[in-house]
């Protein structure tokens, strides 16, 4: 089933966020598509509890806070939200554009805003040679389906959460071995503690180094080598499950024809239009000269975008500006 | 201008002048160097890792623990491993040694 909107944003960002605002007072509905499992982007998957110190007239907030505030501030628009999806594919219909997602989602809308700041989060791979040749075979960086892990030997590196509760979990069915570089994990106090007790009932086997090679051996197993403080040892398993956190990539969003400056799309700096017409840009994954990667610069871009929006999604209407401070229509758009 | 030795990713090694009131990923990255900090130098990922010349190892500020948590998302760590952005240069490391990790 498709979707109809009129503004598909992609990143749930700060800058996608206050979009959801600006075109909201215009009476531009949006859907947003993050690949992240929240909104916030950066502010709530990188920084959550660092204080930002320069966002106009707030002295100090978290990237958390400011994510927060940013959803109370759009809730009045019913934003609707279509999480742990990427936009994969983007297709010109008579309507405007039509959107899909690598999980089916499809939307179609007038305009597409391009709010995906440095790119979408995916997982950060082991950077060891051939690895590329047992990804998706033995190798994952995500768990989909857990079931074909049952009975299997499994070795799980990282120190973060996701590698201690995969451990936890998986040791029901499993015999698991977790590798980390130290003692000491960065991951919830209770799940290393649960970690720690399985370890002392023998129901999995901690190991402290970091992997440096990947070998094919017979029955589709692997053998990895890995090296604590210079001395090499090598273990045998079924499957590697490494979780080394996320890193962001511009990802299908370069395939669409938009002209980039150095992996970032320019724009111009009166409607923020990318190249291609009814598609904009805002927030750090821009480009035009002069360019600040600002949150409040996304917030300047998403009111000036709106803008031309509006003449897309209603051709024959005139845009009569407005401040939310003095406008009865606005003040009943926004529910005060 | 007081200095700093920089080998880069291909091995080869260069001086650059450096100003104290930066932190060595800012300088590094000023200086055209390929180093990504994706998070803007917050200390909430890890792709300013470096490693510090043995000697210098100890001449600078101890790490502290989000430092140390984050190196856990770093390939390759070393015990001179740091994360460039948590190194703020003062006058007193002049002449300090460092080398960029792999990515």
């Amino acid at each position: 089933m498709t979707e109809k909107t009129d503004v598909v944003i992609i990143g749930a960002g700060p800058v996608g966020l206050f979009a959801v605002f600006e075109l909201g007072l215009l009476n531009i509905k949006c859907h947003l598509v993050d690949n992240l499992d929240k909104v916030g982007g950066q502010c709530a998957e990188l920084y959550p509890e660092k204080p930002i110190y320069d966002i106009p007239s707030r002295p100090v907030v978290t990237g958390q806070e400011l994510t927060d505030d940013l959803i109370k501030q759009i809730n009045p628009f019913k934003p609707k939200f279509h999480l742990n999806q990427q936009v994969e594919k983007i297709a010109k219909t008579e309507y405007g554009w039509i959107v899909e997602t690598n999980i089916g989602t499809k939307v179609e809308a007038k305009c597409i805003v391009v709010a995906a700041g440095a790119g979408s989060f995916v997982p950060r791979k082991l950077p060891i040679e051939n690895i590329e040749n047992f990804e998706n075979k033995n190798v994952f960086y995500a768990i989909r389906d857990k079931s074909i892990f049952k009975n299997k030997k499994i070795l799980i590196a990282g120190g973060g959460d996701s590698a201690l509760d995969w451990t936890n979990e998986l040791s029901k069915d499993s015999n698991v071995t977790l590798i980390h570089r130290r003692k000491e994990f960065r991951a919830a106090p209770d799940s290393v503690s649960k970690m720690q007790e399985l370890e002392t009932k023998g129901k999995i086997k901690f190991l402290k180094g970091q992997i440096k090679k990947i070998s094919k051996i017979q029955d589709s197993r692997i053998m990895l080598e890995y090296e604590n403080d210079d001395e090499k040892s090598n273990i045998e398993v079924d499957y590697l499950l490494p979780f080394f956190g996320l890193k962001m990539e511009l990802g299908p969003i370069a395939e669409w024809g938009l002209n980039l400056h150095e992996n970032l799309i320019k724009v111009d700096t009166e409607k923020f239009e990318t190249s291609t017409t009814s598609i904009f840009a805002i927030g750090d994954i821009n480009w035009y000269p002069g360019k600040l990667k600002l949150i409040l610069s996304g917030f300047h871009e998403s009111a000036l975008m709106a803008q031309e929006v509006f003449k897309y999604c209603f051709p024959d209407k005139k845009n009569i500006f407005r401040y939310t401070t003095s406008s009865k229509e606005l003040q009943k758009k926004l529910g005060v | 201008m007081p200095k700093l030795i920089i080998k880069d990713r291909s091995g080869k090694k260069s001086e650059i002048e450096y100003d104290s009131n930066f932190t060595l990923m800012e300088t590094l990255r000023d200086n055209g160097y390929d180093i990504e900090a994706s998070c803007g130098g917050c200390c909430a990922c890890s792709t300013c890792h470096v490693y510090i010349d043995k000697k210098w190892k100890n001449k600078l500020q101890n790490m502290d623990d989000d430092e140390e948590s984050m190196l856990d998302q770093a390939f390759d760590v070393k015990n001179n491993s740091r994360l460039s952005c948590q190194i703020d240069l003062s006058e007193e490391l002049d002449g300090l040694e460092i080398e960029i990790a792999p990515e």
